[in-house]
């Protein structure tokens, strides 16, 4: 067993896991954080995208040792502290970017970091920045339109933007 | 996944210490293709040793005039590098295009080369821009790094460190890619390296590969027309549920003359 300490969603965290432990189930079994889903668990659905010192990464593709030390963001750190929805969380509401909501998880953190890491987005952007989270249910038309304008959303609310 | 041993050494020496006493240890960069492996029981080592905290292993520089990229930088590193883009704008591009943003968010250039997946984009730029391997023991020109389908060069106990590529003149790459994986079903890397034309292709064959009669036809006249009529035998192409040896023969002119296309534009 290895001993591992991260901060998730802000708060610190020590674990002792198995070398061979995955991110995913660190988030989910150790620590009850259940909102990050496996779908695939072959690294293609990204149900499981997490965000890894800020940058979105398949947590079903990450072991939890090399998580050490870095800063984990998961769904459940998106939202305020009074519950008021990340601005991406509430255009996915607004936008009806879902049917089941299995992927949706994924699907938030990946656009929170590609609203993050483009000035500009378009659609053929989005789509493209899209390409690791599979939907079987909405044919992503939805999705992409609840991805544009939470990034503009998150632009002009940095404030609560910055806060996660 | 079976249980291993996990080491996370700080410098090259220690990773070198931990590797030449353990025969069934294998090596963690990124993981984006280890770790589906283990996951799947097609791996069991003993020991997993983690380059991640190995500061000496990151980074790209300009040397020489050159470019030379750390083992352990990422794909999304090298895509969105400005050295990168000043020197060798479409090496950027290519790193752009492979997986997916979250894969290229952990996947690494060394792990990517060692893995030397038969359909993975590096091949043909390390080949095509006639890069040099460096290991923690000596230099390889890529040509002589990959050696077959998954099989390197690379000794058991021996780690890439970096790569090295020198400047080129105009450089193009075009991939068909597989639309699920995003790996090349075919993909072409046309460049000017030292007054010569170079073509490597990957994807279409068990390893990466230069085709000469292309590289002759284009250097005499450096247009798509050029290699009108050129073919690439199917034999010993690969084949598989995605594409067959002759479809694949047939996107190797294809993508040859958009790589040129994107080249001189």
């Amino acid at each position: 067993m290895t001993s591992v300490s991260l901060k998730v969603n802000g708060k610190s965290v020590t674990r002792e896991v198995e070398g061979r432990t995955l991110l995913v189930q660190l988030l989910r079994d150790h620590l009850g954080l259940t909102g990050t889903h496996v779908g695939c668990d072959t690294s293609q659905c990204g149900a499981c995208v997490v965000h890894v010192d800020g940058e979105s990464i398949k947590s079903c593709t990450m072991l939890a040792v090399q998580a050490n030390g870095l800063e984990v963001t998961t769904i459940e750190g998106l939202a305020a502290a009074d519950g008021t929805l990340h601005p991406m969380q509430a255009a996915f509401r607004e936008h009806h970017g879902l049917q089941c909501g299995y992927c949706t998880p994924g699907m938030v953190m990946s656009a929170v970091d590609l609203a993050k890491s483009h000035e500009h987005l378009d659609e053929k952007t989005v789509r493209e920045g899209l390409e690791g989270n599979i939907c079987r249910c909405t044919g992503y038309h939805n999705i992409v339109k609840a991805v544009l304008a939470g990034a503009e959303a998150m632009r002009s609310q940095p404030a609560q933007a910055a806060a996660e | 996944m079976y249980a291993f041993e996990y080491h996370r050494p700080t410098s090259l020496s220690e990773v070198t210490g931990l590797v030449s006493g353990k025969e069934d240890a294998k090596i963690i960069a990124g993981g984006q293709t280890l770790i589906p492996t283990l996951k799947q029981r097609l791996a069991q080592p003993s020991d997993v040793i983690d380059l991640g905290a190995v500061a000496e292993l990151h980074g790209i520089r300009e040397e020489g005039g050159g470019l030379v990229i750390g083992a352990t930088t990422k794909h999304a590193e090298v895509a969105g590098s400005d050295i990168v883009r000043r020197l060798i704008p479409e090496l950027a591009e290519l790193a752009n295009g492979i997986g997916d943003a979250q894969v290229r968010n952990r996947g690494t250039l060394g792990g990517s080369i060692c893995n030397n997946d038969p359909s993975a984009d590096y091949p043909a730029a390390l080949v095509g821009l006639n890069a040099t391997v460096h290991t923690n023991k000596r230099t390889i020109p890529a040509e002589e790094f990959f050696t077959g389908m998954f099989e390197t060069a690379l000794e058991l106990d021996e780690i890439v460190t970096a790569v090295a590529f020198p400047k080129p003149g105009r450089v193009g790459y075009a991939k068909f890619p597989n639309p699920a994986s995003r790996y090349a079903t075919v993909g072409v890397l046309v460049a000017e390296v030292d007054g010569a034309v170079r073509v490597a292709v990957t994807g279409a064959g068990p390893v990466v590969f230069r085709w000469p009669e292309a590289e002759q036809a284009l250097s005499s006249n450096f247009s798509a027309a050029a290699l009108n009529g050129l073919t690439v035998d199917a034999d010993g192409l690969n084949a598989d549920i995605h594409a067959s040896a002759e479809y694949r023969a047939n996107l190797v002119a294809v993508m040859a003359k958009r790589a040129v296309v994107r080249a001189a534009g």
